[in-house]
């Protein structure tokens, strides 16, 4: 049984100097044998495992990952979140997650740090404007709110900011509920949880193959021996399409390098989230009060977690372009993600050409935003065998039949 | 980051150079006879693969000429570079 986390909890445990917290979740060996198996322990997959647990009464459930929970792209983002998408299909799957996130602390009992501050697109072009006015009133017609603001409104919400430079702010569109989240807390919040309900948290354990018999997934190889499964989801962003490789099939998806920084902390000053997609930058501030710096994902294939200092500096330099006061700013860390893109950029949740097998990936530069929305409507597929209707637009098909959601080149969307 | 040697002009600085995904592909000869599945895998369908990969480069702010390389993407080492219409290296140091 869990201890349940509260300001009683917490009194209590200062008693006795902070050192006899349980542990959040358990380590235990992998059984021979699991209803399903998630190959994948970043956000999605936990929130998947923990939704099969809660909603779907499916208990016996594995999560296999090869290194530790959360260190993925779920560790390395930029934590932006908000759901105003163009398309239908997104906005209903990224406001599905919206929905979730509101009260994703007191549903984990896990402070996950959701902070709906405020989530602002500027506009630097003729381009761009329309963009954004198409996008908003799109949102509308899905009850998604969106604001649009002209650049007095926005000087009013980022005093600091250069209106008048080389990347001239035209206008804005502000989605209020959008904002940013704790990442670490996310993945250990669903981890606990999940764990609580009965899930094995299976760490440093890789998979490197898969047991099919007539044409249908029943188990796993690994680094920890073989695991036998009724159903497999594999949930393993950047590597996804290693995994699909393994299962003889290929994914219409690409790797790259994705890269971000944190600044040295300072007193609050940014109190939203601002991006430019046009100039590929963009900025929060944490509450640690390190600014949170993104860049574009580079243009290469990759597996290597690192990327190339031309992006990093094209970043900066829009960044500082922009905001001239955060020039003398020192950057503390900076690192990359493999993030896995596909043509749409738009997610794959999917039936495979293996029966049993589900993919939940393709979420490329943007995922994490949708960690609660896309684990909760992939578990229910999962458990009923056919795609929930929000993630069934999102499957792998729509690169054969032509029903792309194409968020790309709608939106030039980045996270 | 990486150095390429484009074969025109030596080596350079990889932010010299864009990069255009997988090399040899065969385009379809016909195409209004592939089915919606063959016209899909042509359209977007990519290796992507955690080792070694043959993709076209061009170098954008020198020669602007086409060319492709053999390069591990887990470790970013390049095996080779080569002009086009050449035949692919042997996968791995050549
Ligand atoms: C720099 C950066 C900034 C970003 N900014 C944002 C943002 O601001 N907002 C936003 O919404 N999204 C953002 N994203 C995207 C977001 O991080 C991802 O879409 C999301 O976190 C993906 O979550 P996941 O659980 O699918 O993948 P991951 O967290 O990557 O988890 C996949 C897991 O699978 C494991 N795995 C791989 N292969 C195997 C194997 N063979 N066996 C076992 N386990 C395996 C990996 O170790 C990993 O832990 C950003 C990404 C990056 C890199
Ligand atoms: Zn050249």
């Amino acid at each position: 049984m869990k201890n349940k986390y509260s300001i009683f909890s917490l009194a209590r445990n200062a008693l006795s100097y902070h050192q006899r917290w349980q542990t959040a979740w358990r380590s235990p060996e992998p059984k021979k044998q699991y209803d399903v198996i998630i190959i994948g322990g970043g956000g999605h997959g936990l929130a998947t495992a923990y939704y099969l647990a809660k909603e779907c009464g499916i208990t016996n459930v594995a999560i296999l990952e090869k290194s530790w929970i959360g260190g993925g792209n779920t560790g390395r983002n930029t934590t932006i979140v908000r759901s105003n998408y163009l398309w239908d299909e997104s906005a209903a799957i990224y406001d599905h997650a919206m929905d979730l996130w509101s009260d994703l602390s007191q549903e984990l009992n896990y402070n996950v740090m959701f902070s709906p501050r405020g989530l602002l697109h500027l506009a630097h072009s003729v381009h761009d404007m329309q963009e954004i006015s198409r996008r908003g009133h799109s949102n509308h017609l899905n009850g998604i709110d969106a604001e649009f603001l002209n650049p007095e409104q926005i000087k009013k919400m980022l005093p600091f900011i250069e209106l008048d430079c080389r990347y001239p702010v035209m206008g804005g569109i502000l989605q209020k509920r959008g904002g940013t989240a704790r990442h670490d807390a996310v993945a250990w919040g669903y981890a606990r949880a999940a764990d609580a309900l009965g899930v094995d948290i299976i760490q440093n354990c890789e998979v490197t193959g898969f047991n099919i018999r007539d044409g249908a997934v029943c188990g796993v190889q690994t680094s920890r021996g073989q695991i036998s499964a009724k159903k497999v989801g594999v949930v393993t962003a950047g590597h996804c399409s290693v995994l699909a490789e393994m299962a003889g099939f290929r994914l219409p998806i690409e790797s790259f390098p994705l890269q971000a920084m944190v600044s040295e902390p300072v007193k609050p000053i940014v109190d939203c989230v601002a991006m430019s997609n046009g100039v590929h930058a963009y900025i929060s501030q944490s509450d640690k009060g390190e600014l949170v710096i993104g860049a574009s994902s580079d243009t290469y294939t990759s597996y290597t977690q690192t990327g190339g200092f031309d992006v990093i500096e094209e970043t900066i330099g829009a960044i500082v372009e922009l905001y001239p006061l955060f020039s003398r700013m020192k950057m503390m860390r900076q690192w990359g993600g493999i993030v896995d893109v596909t043509v749409d950029r738009s997610p794959i949740l999917s039936k495979t050409p293996v029966d049993n097998l589900f993919f939940n990936c393709g979420w490329g530069t943007g995922g994490f935003k949708a960690t609660p929305g896309s684990g909760h409507v992939f578990a229910h597929s999962i458990a009923n065998g056919e795609m929930h209707p929000i993630a069934a637009p999102f499957s792998i098909d729509r690169f054969h039949t032509g029903g792309l959601i194409d968020e790309g080149a709608a939106a030039a969307v980045a996270h | 980051m990486f150095i390429i040697e484009c074969p025109w002009c030596g080596k350079r600085d990889q932010s010299e150079f864009s990069t255009h995904g997988e090399a040899h592909i065969a385009r379809p000869e016909d195409p209004s006879v592939l089915s919606d599945e063959q016209w899909g895998d042509v359209l977007f369908f990519r290796h992507n693969p955690k080792g070694q990969h043959y993709e076209r480069w061009n170098h954008a702010h020198g020669c602007r000429r086409w060319f492709n390389v053999s390069r591990n993407t887990a470790s970013s080492e390049i095996y080779a570079s080569y002009k086009p219409g050449e035949a692919r290296p042997g996968a791995g140091k050549s």
